[in-house]
């Protein structure tokens, strides 16, 4: 009998946007309120788990076809070539910066370099976690 | 509040080596973690307690507490899950293949 | 600026080449072709020094290695070291003509070979040239360990991997003695220089380390030039291949000893225990060698026990000669100076014979296909040239005119007459005892001499017995041992011609007192009338030519020495005994189980840091500027403490997986009440991943099982978990009151100017420790990797059964 998990089902799906949203909110607000590139990836692994968890890992895998070895591949890549970059201005290896700039909508807004960076640390850290989770759970 | 969490890690560092010294891999694992909670909270101590407001600018207070040890053990937090993640699986195989958690059992065969 | 320490390096820039050499021309043209070059070359080199170092003159070059530690890569050559050098390079090129044609280029790995060669020719050089002592062991190990990768040459026979063991270990425990020695020597001389050492003997003598540096010199000597009771190793060397017999252990190698115990003469000679202790060691040695030659089969065995037993003479001669310091430098010491000339005489004609008898032997055997002197026999006719060298070289050895080892064996009866004549040293009352020893196996020497020439070649030929049809060998393989047998006539005639250009220099390197005197005055003379040396010689030949005529009578007492009371016995008995000590006592704490090992690792955490704490009184108690504790904050210990005891009293694994979770959540409940909330959110969120991931496991995991361990196991644990924790307590509490210097958090409180970030703690993470952060992506991508990879890699095992 297949066991009746409509409860689950709906819940999961309003509590993953909340996650993910959430989870972006930290991640953006890591420069100058707690957040940042662990903490925004963490959670965003968590609402993945929580995805493969309520539904199973083949219907996720059909709508999210990404092989998240090459996610924190990427993250790992991002986070080198961001500060490879310092280099060719001849400035330290993983050296940051960053400057105001009056953007249209937003009004005037800080954009740093140092953001870039925390994107390959938040992408290696999803990689990683739904790599470990999913390899332990398509076993046995 | 120094003194209270030093007996606590204490405690936390007792317990987690009588359990890694135990013969179930599984208690090992679990030892391991606890050990390394006790380590967060030895570092976050040693660098005082209640100093001042959260290291964060935006907020109100002038002085913060030490932020440098925060930062280690954020970094220490993310490590450790991966660690525990290699361990558990490890474990995990070892029972598979081997059909024991018994570290008594694990050991080598005597005259290799 | 000389070119000096360059002509060390050649022979290691060619064993680069080799095997790139090898791979190019592999079959077509022998690779030892390309290899004659080098020693050819530097033979050539250190020809033009000749006219330089008979003028008393020596020539150093400096090349800066080490220099804060002070160490030089100094060369250094004078009429010693230039001995050596061309014997080096001479036989050493002669022995790769000869080696051309005893290995074959189609079966043989020549890239090996050869390499190993250029390396031992390289360290054999840089041994005998280099004036730094430290540089000086370098080298004499690698020359224990190039022979060693010879020997095993063929490594696929077990006696050649044996010998090659036995050599190792006993040439390494010498090196390793003298590497003792030698810094004793600098320790109480403040140099590493040899040259300096030598011009501070009187330091050195007056020192309490004198004996133990003696001892410690003299153990690397002896053990490297086969001395007794170190000689077992020579024997089993034969296992190599014959050209490397005839190179490293007859000509150079061995010697490497002799040359050691020559340049410290200078240091430690003139004292009794240095006397008595080479010499006798020589004579014992040298006895030793000639009777157990005259029972050997193997016809390299035979060549192995006559190469110790010379070597035992070239070593007596240098201990006797040592007595010349002992007299200042006037005619009574010049007469013992003259020991020191025959060694040196004696080093030059053993390795002109020797390299011939060994080349000859590789011959017979690489034509006959044996060298067992039992199925040997009537090769006159089939190997007229062989047999030839074999004559010229073997009546060398036993002392006949007109070959050259007559005169050196005259030199050495003379130097031991000497010793009566002008005792020292308490030699009065047994000094008569090294005449006679130096006589007698002078006999045995004879008789092993006539074996080799006759029990080989006259006598009935069976070409049953032998693997191949005997015929003479190809004539490249036969000019090497040829050259070295004229060498054997020529330098019988021209005697003073070697002792001018050669002898004479080593004398003054090794005796530096005649170098104002320019050596000593001595004419070398086959005929000098009927002297005692012409009567001990005569009696040799007599006795000798007696004895071997009826050796079949006589030689069955070698068979009454009990086996047991052999060196080879011992040996093997000290091995098998250390072996099974160590492994018993190996196993004793290497358990296997990883339990046993923790518990070393924090016993010694808890001693060290005890240990420190209580020595350096660094513990301390003081609660007065601890922050103020609530209700609140209570509570959340206590209950911390409870989830980790629930971990350890907890029966089934779901109690304590949940206890282990709530203690995380609690962690971050502390993070929270030490304003840290970066550090409260990741925790609250590991914590949840990591509760996914242990539950997923569950299901896969055994239940927990209550400990079956005994009651003194589980004390242990307890004891040491509990010594753990109250250090880590201890510390924790004397580090809040010990504040050697201020946080240098401040720094970092300016982020928002220096990364225009308002949270520092992200600050620190991106921007700067961002190197940190992104190694740690790094190692999380990597345990991630390691996870999937483990689970991914049972599965594709598991379809293939």
């Amino acid at each position: 009998m297949k066991p009746n998990d409509v409860i689950l089902h709906s819940v999961t799906k309003v509590a993953v946007v909340i996650i993910l949203t959430f989870s972006i909110y930290l991640f953006y607000g890591g420069h100058h309120n707690p957040g940042g590139g662990f903490i925004g990836g963490l959670s965003v692994a968590s609402g993945l788990v929580l995805l493969y968890l309520a539904f199973d890992i083949e219907t996720v895998r059909n709508n999210i076809p990404v092989d998240f070895k090459i996610v924190a591949a990427v993250g790992v890549l991002i986070a080198v070539l961001t500060g490879v970059s310092s280099l060719f201005i001849g400035k330290p290896f993983l050296n940051q910066a960053f400057g105001y700039f009056d953007l249209p909508i937003f009004g005037k807004t800080e954009l740093a370099t140092a953001v870039l960076f925390d994107v390959g640390v938040a992408l290696a850290v999803i990689g990683t976690a739904v790599t470990i989770i999913l390899s332990i759970s398509e076993d046995g | 509040m120094e003194t209270s969490m030093s007996i606590l890690i204490g405690v936390l560092f007792t317990i987690g080596t009588y359990l890694i010294l135990t013969k179930s891999l599984l208690r090992i694992i679990l030892g391991t973690s606890i050990i390394s909670h006790g380590v967060n909270l030895l570092i976050l101590t040693m660098g005082g307690l209640k100093k001042g407001g959260p290291p964060l600018l935006g907020e109100s207070s002038t002085t913060f507490t030490d932020s440098l040890p925060q930062a280690l053990i954020l970094t220490a937090i993310v490590i450790n899950f991966a660690v525990t993640a290699l361990f558990l699986v490890l474990s995990y195989r070892t029972y598979k293949t081997l059909g024991t958690d018994d570290m008594d059992q694990l050991r080598g065969i005597e005259d290799e | 600026m000389s070119w000096l320490y360059l002509m060390i390096f050649i022979p290691f820039i060619f064993a680069i080449f080799v095997p790139f050499i090898y791979k190019l021309f592999g079959t077509r043209i022998h690779t030892g072709w390309f290899v004659f070059f080098a020693p050819l070359a530097v033979f050539l080199y250190l020809l033009k020094y000749i006219p330089m170092i008979s003028k008393g003159e020596s020539v150093h070059s400096k090349l800066a290695w080490m220099p804060s530690l002070g160490i030089n890569f100094t060369t250094n050559i004078d009429g010693l070291a230039l001995i050596f050098g061309l014997l080096i390079t001479g036989v050493g090129a002669l022995v790769v003509l000869y080696s051309i044609y005893y290995m074959s280029k189609e079966r043989e790995a020549l890239h090996n070979f050869y390499v190993y060669m250029l390396l031992f020719m390289g360290a054999m050089l840089g041994l005998v040239l280099s004036d730094n002592i430290l540089v000086l062991y370098v080298f004499w190990e690698l020359t224990s360990i190039s022979s060693f990768l010879l020997i095993a040459y063929w490594y696929q026979r077990k006696g050649s991997r044996n010998g090659a063991q036995k050599s190792m270990l006993i040439t390494i425990f010498g090196g390793l003695a003298m590497l003792a020695g030698l810094i004793m020597l600098s320790m109480m001389t403040d140099t590493y220089s040899i040259r300096e050492i030598l011009s501070k003997v009187d330091l050195i003598t007056s020192h309490s380390l004198f004996i133990p540096a003696m001892i410690l010199i003299l153990l690397g000597a002896f053990t490297k030039s086969a001395q007794f009771p170190f000689s077992i190793w020579l024997p089993d060397a034969m296992e190599a291949p014959t050209p490397i017999s005839a190179y490293l252990h007859s000509a150079t190698m061995v010697k490497a000893g002799i040359y050691l115990v020559a340049r410290f003469t200078s240091v430690f000679g003139g004292s009794a225990e240095w006397f008595w202790i080479v010499s006798s060691i020589g004579l014992i040695t040298l006895i030793y060698g000639s009777i157990n030659a005259v029972n050997q089969k193997d016809l390299k065995g035979l060549l192995a026990y006559s190469t110790i037993s010379q070597l035992g003479l070239i070593m007596s001669l240098l201990g006797v000669g040592s007595a010349s310091i002992y007299f200042g430098y006037g005619d009574e010491s010049s007469v013992y100076a003259f020991a020191v000339l025959a060694a040196m005489f004696h080093l030059i004609n053993h390795s002109t014979f020797k390299g011939s008898l060994f080349m000859v032997v590789g011959i017979i055997d690489h034509e006959t296909g044996t060298r067992d002197i039992r199925r040997l026999g009537g090769l006159i006719s089939l190997m007229p040239i062989s047999f030839t060298i074999t004559v010229i070289g073997s009546f060398s050895m036993a002392g006949l005119p007109p070959f050259n080892g007559f005169l050196s064996k005259e030199m050495f009866f003379t130097s031991m007459i000497t010793v009566i004549e002008s005792p020292v040293f308490g030699m009065e009352s047994i000094g008569l005892l090294f005449p006679i020893i130096a006589w007698v196996a002078s006999i045995f020497t004879f008789i092993y001499c006539m074996i080799l020439v006759f029990k080989t070649f006259l006598g009935k030929h069976r070409p049953e017995k032998l693997d191949k049809v005997a015929h003479e060998a190809p004539i490249g393989m036969l000019i090497p041992p040829m050259i070295l047998a004229f060498l054997v006539i020529v330098i019988f005639f021209f005697p003073n011609v070697v002792s001018e250009y050669f002898l004479q220099p080593a004398l003054i390197a090794v005796l530096p007192g005649f170098a104002a005197a320019g050596g000593i005055d001595v004419e070398i003379s086959a005929w000098h009338g009927w002297n005692t040396e012409l009567f001990m010689t005569i009696g040799v030949i007599v006795l000798g030519a007696f004895m071997y005529y009826y050796l079949r009578k006589w030689s069955r007492i070698y068979s009454y020495y009990p086996q047991v009371l052999t060196l080879n016995n011992f040996y093997n008995q000290l091995l098998a005994g250390m072996e099974k000590l160590s492994s018993k006592l190996t196993k004793q704490y290497m358990t296997g189980f990883v339990r046993d090992y923790l518990v070393y690792i924090f016993t010694f955490m808890i001693a060290l840091l005890g240990c420190s704490l209580w020595l350096s009184k660094g513990f301390s108690f003081n609660a007065t500027n601890d922050a103020p504790i609530n209700l609140f904050e209570g509570g959340a210990i206590v209950a911390m403490l409870i989830a980790a005891l629930t971990v350890v009293f907890s029966k089934s694994r779901i109690t304590a997986i949940i206890a282990v979770g709530a203690l995380g959540y609690l962690v971050s409940l502390f993070f929270v009440i030490f304003r840290a909330p970066d550090l409260a959110l990741t925790q609250l969120v590991v914590e949840t991943v990591t509760a996914a991931l242990f539950l997923l496991c569950f299901y896969h995991l055994p239940e927990l099982r209550k400990e079956k361990s005994k009651v003194p196991f589980k004390v242990v644990n307890l004891l040491i978990s509990l010594g753990v924790g109250v250090i880590v307590t201890l510390i924790a509490l004397s580090v809040n009151n010990h504040r050697l210097f201020e946080s240098i958090s401040y720094f970092y409180e300016d982020s928002y100017t220096l990364a225009g970030a308002k949270n520092i703690v992200n600050a620190i993470l991106v921007d700067f420790r961002g190197l940190d952060t992104m190694l740690e992506i790094l190692v999380l991508s990597i345990a991630g990797l390691g996870v999937y990879t483990l689970i991914k890699l049972q599965l594709a095992g598991r379809e293939k059964k």
